[in-house]
């Protein structure tokens, strides 16, 4: 892979906190290597930014190996930016060119409130978990491990499904703001495992309960999110969702 | 130091202790309060047990979402002595495997402890719903890892550390809807608070709005996890830090084996200055892939042009018993020997192969002989072979693609070794308590079971210990004797004093004004910790490391700029904070590791090595945990725990 040098123009979006007003400011950086990460150019930003006696740029990272869900940003337009399957920290700078214009935003959405700059509270999705975003055994009730035998093909489904990292990319890119990728993998999970059986019809219900509460839109099969899921979440979790929802809410309908 | 090790046979201490140790009645429990710092595997798994049997837990952690804690990158997997695979596994072989593995400086009743509690781990995590990988006859599956001959390693793709994170997560979500369990999320600890030399409480700042905030509690966990980020390039997350292990420390809690740390020898190069972390490539890739350079030295070929016969597969020539399943610190020495010999690859020539074309061709054999064809030419059982590969690694090949933008699947990968993991942490006795009362440290942030190099697989299975099965018991013998006190006055002059001390020490960092970024020094720092505290220390390196040190710490102090305000989100005034304690940690892990002259596990003197550049260890000299007393502005204070060993009787190691 041959590597490169290229200078690029920043438009980023800056807001104080979340009653400030924000806008968009332009910077320029000069010699990124196409090696960098994403976050790294904005290391090299922010470190120009607090040599020239400026704020530096406020953005939500912690593990930048993709799996923390942490990082967070809108890259011309796209949830995480250009590559498929992708987390903003992983995104390398070989992506870009010399001379590109990128333009970056936090997750636009209600439910996730601007904290400052690029960071946005998403504790909404916190709250979903708490409804029923578990099987509800305590420590040491356990029976032993292989005593419950698991079909593979489920076992492996269940484990797709839980691959989900909470980053809220499918809030993000979603035209409704619709959180049903992110609710409907983690119901989809449990609803496949044998463990996740007494609780399921409640599950459902809660938890569908409680994404409305937070302000999240409704699923109107556009399918974004699935495209731009760093992880791949796959929207027949979300039909899955609907045929658990609407099971339970049969179930507990009383006569 | 009274480690308080309970009496009697190694396999019936731990049945003895919970048999007889005090409990606390649960309408006393409603009354008494534990604060849990940290949210990763001890800390979830802690808070949420915690919250189960009834106490009234507050949980803290400085990311958004206590999901997001650093335990969710783990990738290979988690030890536990279940025997599923009939191949001679028990608790004592898994014990036996981490005592010796641990290069005999861990304690053998915590180490034995841990063993015992590892097969209710997996129990509890199936019964959680954590997804783990399974056969066709929907039985778990296990893989192997370094150290051990057996197959105990259970595992979810390379993202195992992820998946029981959020089966902690969850048992500590439902805590919280259940209001046992009240959960700060951008919070950092920034001290703790003793009254009458007890730990009663903290103080905790939003990161949000930087506001101070007082808390009290009956009792103090911190489930912090390690201080790789000392050396700047690690594994660990950005935020990883040692900031509350250090506080508690500086209050009087004692450091143990500061020096120890693990250097992984499986990582992704680094590529250049602009280098803010390091990744890791799962141990796990070890079970198939090999290691090797080539035989000559400065060759220049892509790793794939090289051919069989020009290769060293190095760690399968010196170590025919373990091959490439050879032990981190072994592997991460030969790697370095190698490099420094000139036989390193890539542009940077500080880089090894870690090569599947033979576990493709070897799985695509496979997948053709099950479906019984004939006749299949080579090109589609690589491809068949990729397959199947994909399926085990197929995270960790993604990655390795993403970031250095080649096809693992058709080259070798470069790896070389990284900071990883920090077996030394705070001092705990058996019940996991620091040498200052009502405090108590789990998971990496202490220093127990892993001696001086932790086995592969090992510290999920610790953390979720503590914090499932360990810390339950051990916390109400303690907090049995505080029934009587009431909810902790926060209005205390304890309080105020610890808070104002806090103010005062954010102040000073914001009114220094300097010319430096925090982050240069934190840069700096790492190259001195990794130079001269890494993969190979002397004494006259570590001489130097302290002096420079010091004069970075006289620099940072007078010329650190922290732009920005106080009472607002402000990560630059977070991360001031926390180097500035990574400095002073740096300094006491040269002088830890200056004053331990053998060479054990990870830590590796020059001074001390066999013939053929193993470590050598000197079990008459150095057979005990160092425990570091702060003196303040008068350095350190030595404590030595002597290390006894009834069942494991220590040996050099040997792997060949």
């Amino acid at each position: 892979m041959e590597h490169y040098h290229m200078n690029l123009t920043l438009k980023v979006w800056r807001q104080k906190n979340n009653k400030a007003k924000g806008s968009f400011e332009t910077y320029n950086v000069k010699d990124i290597s196409s090696e960098m990460s994403f976050l790294e150019m904005f290391d090299v930003l922010n470190e120009q930014l607090i040599h020239d006696g400026k704020l530096p740029i406020a953005f939500d990272h912690d593990c930048r190996e993709g799996i923390c869900g942490m990082c967070s940003m809108h890259i011309n337009g796209e949830a995480h930016g250009p590559w498929k399957q992708n987390t903003t920290c992983q995104l390398h700078m070989r992506a870009f060119k010399d001379g590109d214009t990128i333009v970056v935003e936090p997750w636009r959405s209600k439910a996730f409130p601007v904290v400052k700059d690029l960071m946005v509270d998403r504790s909404a999705f916190d709250r979903i978990i708490e409804a029923g975003g578990y099987i509800s055994v305590n420590t040491g009730n356990a029976v032993d491990a292989n005593a419950i035998p698991i079909d593979k093909k489920n076992a492996d489904d269940a484990f797709m499904a839980a691959a989900c990292i909470g980053c809220g990319a499918c809030v993000a890119t979603c035209v409704n703001s619709s959180a049903m990728l992110f609710v409907g993998a983690k119901i989809s999970q449990l609803a496949l495992l044998p463990q996740g059986g007494p609780e399921r019809e409640s599950r459902a219900l809660n938890m569908v309960t409680q994404m409305d509460k937070e302000g999240f839109g409704n699923c109107t099969n556009t399918y974004a999110c699935e495209a731009q899921c760093p992880k791949g979440i796959s929207v027949a979790n979300i039909a899955r969702m609907n045929k658990e929802y609407i099971g339970a809410s049969f179930a507990t309908e009383e006569i | 130091m009274n480690s308080k090790i309970p009496q009697g046979e190694m396999d019936k201490k731990w049945v003895d202790y919970k048999g007889h140790v005090q409990l606390v009645n649960p309408a006393n429990k409603r009354k008494l309060e534990v604060i849990v710092i940290g949210t990763g595997l001890a800390g979830a798994s802690a808070a949420a047990s915690l919250g189960e049997l009834g106490y009234k837990v507050k949980a803290f952690c400085f990311q958004d979402s206590p999901r997001r804690a650093h335990s969710i990158a783990a990738q290979g997997g988690i030890n536990a002595a279940k025997n599923y695979q009939n191949d001679g596994d028990s608790v004592f072989r898994l014990f036996y495997d981490t005592v010796k593995g641990g290069d005999y400086r861990a304690r053998e009743a915590n180490v034995h402890r841990l063993a015992e509690v590892s097969t209710s781990i997996i129990d509890q995590c199936v019964a959680q719903g954590v997804p783990f990988a399974r056969e066709y006859g929907g039985l778990l599956s296990n893989r192997s890892f370094g150290g051990t001959q057996v197959q105990r390693t259970f595992y979810a793709a390379g993202q195992t550390g992820q998946q029981l994170l959020l089966g902690a997560y969850s048992a500590l979500e439902r805590q919280v809807a259940l209001g046992n369990v009240t959960m700060y999320r951008r919070h950092e600890m920034q001290d703790v608070v003793l009254i009458d030399g007890v730990a009663k409480g903290i103080i905790a700042r939003n990161l949000v709005t930087g506001e101070l905030e007082r808390h009290g509690g009956h009792a103090v966990l911190l489930c912090t996890g390690g201080y790789g980020n000392v050396f700047y390039l690690s594994t660990n997350a950005m935020g990883s830090n040692v900031t509350a292990a250090w506080r508690a420390h500086k209050q009087g809690a004692y450091f143990a084996n500061p020096c120890f740390t693990q250097i992984h020898p499986t990582c992704i190069p680094v590529s250049g200055d602009h280098q803010s972390k390091l990744t890791l490539m799962s141990e796990s890739l070890r079970n198939d892939g090999r290691i090797w350079v080539p035989k000559k030295q400065g060759d220049n070929r892509k790793g794939h042009e090289i051919p069989e016969e020009e290769r060293d597969y190095y760690l399968e020539r010196r170590y025919p018993a373990f091959g490439n399943l050879v032990p981190r610190d072994v592997a991460s020495r030969a790697a370095k020997e190698r490099c420094d010999a000139g036989y390193g690859v890539g542009t940077t020539k500080m880089a090894v192969f870690l090569d599947f074309a033979d576990a493709i061709k070897r799985y695509g054999k496979i997948e053709v002989g099950k479906k019984a064809l004939t006749n299949v030419p080579e090109a589609e059982i690589i491809a068949i072979g990729k397959t199947v590969v994909a399926e085990k690694y197929g995270n960790l090949f993604d990655m390795y693609a993403k970031i250095t933008g080649e096809d693992p699947y058709s080259m070798p990968m470069r790896i070389y070794p990284a900071v990883h993991y920090t077996m030394g942490g705070l001092w705990v006795d058996y019940e996991l308590q620091t040498s200052i009362k009502g405090l108590y440290a789990l998971g990496e942030a202490n220093f127990s079971d892993h001696g001086a190099n932790r086995l592969g697989a090992s510290a999920l299975m610790q953390g979720l210990a503590d914090g499932y099965f360990v810390i339950p018991y051990t916390l109400g013998n303690y907090l049995a004797g505080e029934i009587r006190n009431p909810a902790i006055d926060t209005n205390q002059q304890a309080f105020t004093d610890t808070e104002n001390a806090v103010a005062e020490r954010i102040n000073t960092l914001m009114n220094i004004k300097g010319t430096k970024s925090v982050e240069s020094f934190h840069k700096r720092l790492g190259l001195i910790m990794w130079d001269k505290c890494g993969m190979a220390r002397s004494e006259a390196g570590l001489k130097e490391a302290i002096a420079e040190i010091q004069a970075l710490k006289k620099e940072f102090w007078t010329d650190v700029r922290v732009p920005g305000d106080i009472k607002e989100m402000n990560p630059e005034l977070d991360k001031a904070g926390r180097v500035a304690d990574f400095i002073e940690l740096g300094e006491l892990m040269c002088l830890d590791a200056l004053t331990r002259n053998e060479s054990c596990g990870g830590h590796f003197r020059e001074e001390s090595q066999t013939e053929d550049g193993e470590a050598k260890r000197d079990d008459v000299n150095f057979a005990f945990v160092s425990a570091w007393e702060n003196k303040g502005n008068a350095g350190w204070e030595l404590h030595k725990e002597e290390l006894s060993f009834e069942i494991v009787k220590p040996t050099q190691r040997s792997y060949k």
